[in-house]
């Protein structure tokens, strides 16, 4: 019994049965382990790994400062719009609360988006498609990004960042 | 009863060398810190160590 | 030695043991009242037609419901288990009870400081206290006191196998849910080690001592105390299904073997699973996302498919040997459906399997966590861990121990033999509204989904609200369930009747 100590010697072989369903499960188990690295070759969507350390959040807001002073076509709702040339990249600074600057890019061309924040960590979640990254200050993370539909698509915050959590939405125009 | 189990044991074929693993409490736990901390923690704190310089770029 | 034995069980009781066990299980209950009243606010508030409370509360008893229900009420309940598995399973006595009662001292002082000093709205951080939000410095002194006496008591766990040995209360092997208890306790100290670890500079960080404390370092390492420590859980929660098992049905491992051979894959693997937290963040590489967040290999869910094929067999046959053996199923519909402390056991199987666990592995796979993290769907799923898991085979467990060590009858006993379904019901459907709502995007810990004030508007399509009232109705069915189960608990410690 589970409340009292087994016999002498337990260490028996499996039934039949016991041997079917470990090998069932351990075959399904590596299964689904060895789909994540084949994935990085064959699938269109993996989680980046590339980052860098921003040691100075003002050098990261110039980047941004001089990509938008580069670049930017108009106003959104007092927001710089700003269009970056394909395959550039592409600096985006969160802060409480605000993602900054409104991105418009085109569709089937392939962007090096920086993300990195200003003071507390953020969510980068790109609704309504629903993809969800991490925003972490000191740190830059590079997402490649090809979008593949046009429309207007929105950023949410998705980890607490304050009472103005909720305020924090950004914005990204497909075209 | 342990008395009496200990009697009986005497004489009887040795208990496998893997059963004796899993008694092992004390190595069990060797083991179950080290596997995490080396595997998760010490991997990763060599891994953010490691993270480059902001490069510069191009406007 | 101060001894009794148990007119039930047959166990011989070990005085300290036993009130050891009352005063950390009665700590876990009322914790579990403060955290799951806080968990219908929250589900109110996240319910949109009702919305209840306003942003500052919402986010500050969001902290309060995560600590309470989350790590103190499993906690204390766990260290009682240490206590029941290695002193009174094993006929044999607490070997230093002066320290195990340090360790409750302890968990209970930085309980009361996280509590207090939420409460006055020092510490709006959530759980997770990411780096450089900062919260008021007795938050974290409060988590590094209760860290510490939580690895005292695990500590007192080892002291009392060592003491059962010379004492010979066991030859070789320990019983198996004593063996689970082990690999809970071993799991234990890495996790209160982490978080200590992460803390106490934290803590020195909140009060201007040290100037910077990097974020990344932080998530990592604070991950290593987060997840893990729902990984004591499992090893908890399944030793109680087996024990409830063998204590109700007189059930016996169908292989030893294979259940050992799951804990012993726990010990080792699951709790590097901190890494689903991780796997959308920058620094870390795809090689140590990988091999992380599959436990190394999927081994630990492997282990988790072994109890999921052993546990149910082992009842099966202990209800056979009842002789239920016509056709397939005959021993199903005869199993004592009507007793709480396994209907709950039951109940936990099934939410623990079929909810938790499957989208534990689907949500900790690289890939698909990009479509899930932070989303509500997370929530669901650990909610379909914690609570259709741990809290109601923790619910079971109580309705098992009440008459061994307070020796008293449950009060209300058929209000308990309903309270198990009700509870599991309400949490199942709020949880699919959970994970539903999720799938459309909608974030987890938020306070306006609408996004009403802010300068872009944007919404989420409308069966999101459809699945978040599902969530609200849910809730309130589990918050009832839970209320029942204070009550019945409470009552029974206090007003049952007694058992000589």
């Amino acid at each position: 019994m589970a409340i009292k100590e087994p016999e002498r010697i337990w260490w028996k072989p499996f039934t039949r049965d016991e041997r079917l369903w470990v090998a069932m499960a351990l075959l399904w188990m590596m299964g689904s382990f060895v789909f994540m690295p084949v994935y990085h070759f064959i699938g269109a969507q993996n989680p980046p790994s590339e980052t860098y350390r921003v040691r100075d959040h003002e050098k990261f807001r110039a980047l941004v400062d001089g990509m938008v002073a580069k670049y930017k076509v108009g106003e959104d709702k007092g927001v710089p719009v700003v269009k970056p040339e394909p395959g550039s990249d592409v600096f985006m600074q969160a802060s409480m609360w605000q993602w900054y600057p409104v991105l418009e890019l085109e569709k089937g061309k392939t962007y090096r988006i920086h993300l990195s924040s200003m003071d507390i960590t953020h969510g980068f979640s790109i609704q309504p498609i629903n993809m969800n990254f991490m925003v972490v200050p000191d740190y830059d993370y590079v997402l490649t990004l090809t979008p593949t539909t046009a429309g207007d698509y929105y950023i949410v915050c998705n980890e607490f960042c304050g009472l103005g959590h909720h305020l924090m939405v950004g914005k990204m125009i497909i075209k | 009863m342990p008395e009496e189990r200990e009697k009986a044991e005497e004489g009887k074929e040795p208990i496998p060398a893997w059963q004796l693993f899993y008694d092992d409490i004390f190595l069990l736990f060797f083991l179950g810190v080290a596997i995490p901390t080396l595997v998760y923690t010490v991997w990763g704190l060599m891994e953010i160590v490691q993270i480059p310089e902001l490069p510069v770029f191009k406007p | 030695m101060d001894y009794r034995i148990c007119s039930l069980t047959g166990l011989k009781i070990n005085k300290p043991a036993e009130d050891l066990i009352k005063w950390n299980m009665v700590t876990a209950i009322l914790f579990l009242a403060i955290g799951g009243f806080m968990g219908l606010l929250m589900a109110l508030t996240r319910w949109p037609s009702v919305h209840y409370l306003d942003t500052s509360h919402y986010y500050r008893f969001l902290t309060l419901h995560g600590f309470d229900a989350l790590l103190l009420w499993i906690l204390f309940f766990e260290v009682a288990l240490v206590h029941f598995t290695s002193a009174v399973l094993l006929n044999t006595r607490v070997v230093a009870p002066f320290s195990a009662w340090i360790a409750y001292a302890l968990m209970l002082v930085g309980a009361a400081f996280v509590n207090i000093v939420v409460f006055a709205g020092k510490a709006d951080v959530l759980f997770t206290s990411y780096v450089p939000l900062k919260a008021n410095g007795v938050y974290y002194l409060g988590i590094i006191i209760f860290a510490v006496g939580a690895i005292v008591a695990f500590a007192n766990f080892f002291a009392n196998i060592i003491q059962a040995r010379r004492d010979k209360a066991y030859q070789h092997s320990l019983p198996l849910g004593t063996f689970g208890l082990a690999a809970a306790s071993i799991i234990g100290i890495v996790t209160l080690a982490h978080g200590a670890v992460i803390m106490i500079p934290v803590f020195f960080w909140s009060i201007d001592l040290i100037k910077y404390i990097d974020p990344a370092t932080y998530r990592l390492v604070f991950w290593g105390l987060g997840h893990p420590s729902q990984q004591i859980n499992v090893c908890a929660m399944v030793a109680m299904w087996y024990m409830t098992a063998g204590f109700v049905l007189g059930a016996k491992p169908v292989n030893e073997k294979l259940s050992r051979t799951a804990f012993v894959l726990y010990i080792l693997f699951i709790n590097v699973a901190s890494e689903h937290h991780l796997l959308v963040d920058p620094v870390l590489s795809s090689w140590h996302k990988i091999i992380n967040t599959s436990y190394v290999m999927h081994l630990a869910v492997l282990a988790s498919m072994i109890h999921a094929f052993a546990i149910p067999a082992s009842i099966e046959v202990a209800l056979r040997n009842k002789g239920y053996t016509k056709g397939l199923f005959d021993w199903l519909k005869n199993a004592p459906w009507g007793n709480p402390a396994f209907s709950a056991t039951f109940l936990s199987i099934i939410g623990f399997g079929f909810l938790g666990g499957t989208t534990g592995v689907i949500f900790g796979t690289e890939q698909f966590n990009i479509i899930r993290h932070n989303t509500f769907a997370i929530t669901g799923h650990f909610h379909a861990t914690v609570v259709s898991g741990t809290t109601i085979a923790f619910m079971g467990g109580t309705y098992l121990l009440i008459p061994y060590i307070f020796r008293r009858n449950l009060v209300l006993p058929k209000l308990a033999a309903i309270q198990p379904y009700l509870y599991a019901i309400g949490v199942a459907v709020m949880l699919i509204g959970m994970m539903a709502a999720g799938t459309y995007g909608v974030p987890r810990r938020h306070w306006d989904i609408t996004f009403s004030n802010a300068i872009f508007s944007f919404s989420f399509d409308p069966s999101a609200d459809m699945f978040l009232s599902m969530m609200g109705v849910g809730g309130l069915f589990a918050a009832l369930g839970g209320a029942m189960f204070i009550i019945i608990s409470l009552g029974s410690i206090m007003f049952g009747r007694k058992i000589q």
